[in-house]
């Protein structure tokens, strides 16, 4: 297997993007993403596309074609690849074996989701897919609501209390605001938080990443490569990549407030990386919701069960604390266009390696790691990236 | 668009509570599985236990498509006395009366309509249970 590296980054700001199409969006991070690299979109030789509901919000399914289609790629394999909120995460892991075992050279990896098409009833409806149809949407639940059944049973088995997980938001906010391309770039309280309305008992609005377009791109060579192509400052090598599965029902988990497919893809992209979780400098987590953000921490093995709420609070995940978290704004504040937030957090994390961050940069950051979830832990990436110099 | 025989199929689970029962570990399932948590495909059909109590539950203020109108929408994970862990419906009772630990058994209720025709969709709720004489 051939080493990888991340030689070019590019995405569009998460928003209500009414005026652009899918295509739009593609095109839009694609090119970002080709001058980021400063190569040619014809040396693109693989084309990967992560999205979840293209099929339920446009009517539209082929993404293969149509966006290597938009990009101008006519004639270059590619294939949209699903896995409900971890498309991206599972798009970037296809584009990287793809590179490794040598069968493409300079591949990209695009997240992209359009969710402003409809409104939020059909946009709830579209997102409950990620559940078990039959058994679970069928019986009236939604995914706030498979969340909130998970916050329910997690406070009443540590006790930890309601506003110490809602601060994980607070908490995301504060260095959101700084994220040009984050939706919702502002500092919010942790009253406001409390205050907001409940979508799903004991979730609040305030606790849940939004509703929003966005596109994001990654663009991969092998390592040997990369250096020919860019200056080795900017190479970011992707150290290693674990994915796990775990039940697609919710009460058929083995716990109901630890998701086994994060303790397993952390443990295998841990130790395909030949490194150890305190190597990790930062750390970007799936948090869909607040309680999500909390138990990710505690399954990749930062935080014991019951402890991540209250690291929060201390502020060990501020930028100078002991594993500076969400320095994108995570999912609440960045942004969750479902399908693309797996190269979102790629991306975030290469611009980290490489001391691009802005506000938000952690001081010498060598490594870090992105985990995203698909629906409620039925399938989940790790993706730990390395400074190369 | 509507999906009759994707529902009609399910009816025996939905309607009886059937689930299935691991032969060789006695893992308790609904609705039912081909493959065991353990590996053994050595499951049976079994109607699972009508009483269980609720493990965690939720009130959804903001409905799918398909739920629209129903709000507030009661759902559980319940624990059966057999020791199946799934996900339902809670019924025949208020928002403020739910507590992890409630007992409550199995009840027959209709869920919603489906599709142009109006395709009635029934299956098993749960409410608390009853104080009987």
């Amino acid at each position: 297997m051939r080493k990888v590296a991340v030689i070019g980054v590019g995405c569009i700001k998460v928003g209500e993007h009414w005026k652009k199409s899918l295509r739009d969006l593609c095109f839009e991070a694609f090119k970002n993403a080709l001058n980021d690299a400063g190569i040619e979109s014809q040396m693109i030789d693989g084309l990967y596309i992560g999205n979840m509901s293209s099929g339920y919000y446009q009517r539209q399914e082929h993404l293969g074609s149509l966006v290597a289609d938009s990009l101008g790629l006519i004639g270059v394999p590619a294939v949209k690849i699903e896995s409900a909120c971890s498309s991206a995460g599972f798009t970037f892991k296809e584009a990287v074996q793809a590179v490794a075992s040598g069968m493409h050279e300079i591949v990209a990896a695009i997240g992209v989701e359009k969710m402003t098409e409809v409104k939020t009833p059909d946009a709830t409806s579209a997102l409950v897919m990620a559940a078990d149809h039959d058994y679970e949407a069928e019986f009236g639940v939604t995914f706030v609501g498979l969340n909130a059944l998970i916050k329910r049973r997690y406070m009443h088995d540590y006790n930890v209390k309601d506003e110490d997980i809602a601060y994980f938001s607070v908490h995301c906010h504060k260095y959101g605001a700084n994220n040009p391309h984050a939706q919702y770039p502002f500092p919010i309280k942790l009253e406001t938080v409390m205050k907001s309305p409940i979508v799903a008992d004991p979730i609040r609005l305030f606790e849940c990443a939004g509703i929003g377009d966005g596109a994001a791109v990654a663009i991969l060579c092998p390592l040997e490569k990369a250096r020919e192509l860019i200056d080795e400052d900017r190479i970011v090598e992707v150290a290693g990549v674990g994915a796990a599965t775990d039940t697609i029902r919710l009460a058929d988990h083995d716990s109901l407030t630890s998701f086994k497919a994060t303790i397993l893809a952390t443990k295998r992209a841990v130790s395909s990386a030949k490194i150890t979780l305190k190597d990790i400098d930062l750390v970007e987590v799936h948090d869909a919701f607040s309680i999500t953000g909390i138990i990710s921490l505690e399954d990749m093995g930062f935080y014991k069960p019951g402890q991540a709420a209250k690291a929060a609070v201390e502020g060990e995940l501020e930028k100078d604390g002991k594993l500076p978290t969400n320095m994108s704004g995570g999912l609440k504040s960045r942004g969750h266009p479902v399908g693309a937030t797996g190269i979102y957090q790629i991306i975030e994390v290469t611009q980290q390696l490489r001391g691009e961050f802005g506000k938000n940069q952690v001081e010498d950051a060598q490594i870090g790691a992105a985990q995203n979830i698909g629906g409620v832990g039925g399938s989940v990436t790790v993706t730990i990236l390395r400074r190369f110099r | 668009m509507s999906w009759a025989p994707q529902y009609w199929r399910e009816l025996p689970y939905r309607y009886r509570l059937i689930g299935s029962k691991c032969m060789d570990c006695g893992r308790k399932y609904y609705p039912p599985r081909k493959v065991c948590k353990c590996g053994s495909e050595n499951l049976k059909l079994e109607p699972i236990a009508r009483k269980g109590k609720v493990y965690s539950y939720t009130v959804i203020y903001y409905p799918s498509k398909e739920f629209q109108g129903q709000e507030p929408i009661m759902v559980a994970i319940v624990e059966t006395e057999d020791g199946a862990r799934f996900l339902t419906q809670l019924t025949d009772c208020t928002p403020d009366q739910l507590k992890i630990g409630m007992p409550v058994e199995a009840v027959f209720r209709r869920y919603r309509t489906q599709g142009d025709k109006g395709l009635v969709m029934y299956g098993i709720k749960f409410r608390p249970v009853l104080e009987r004489d």
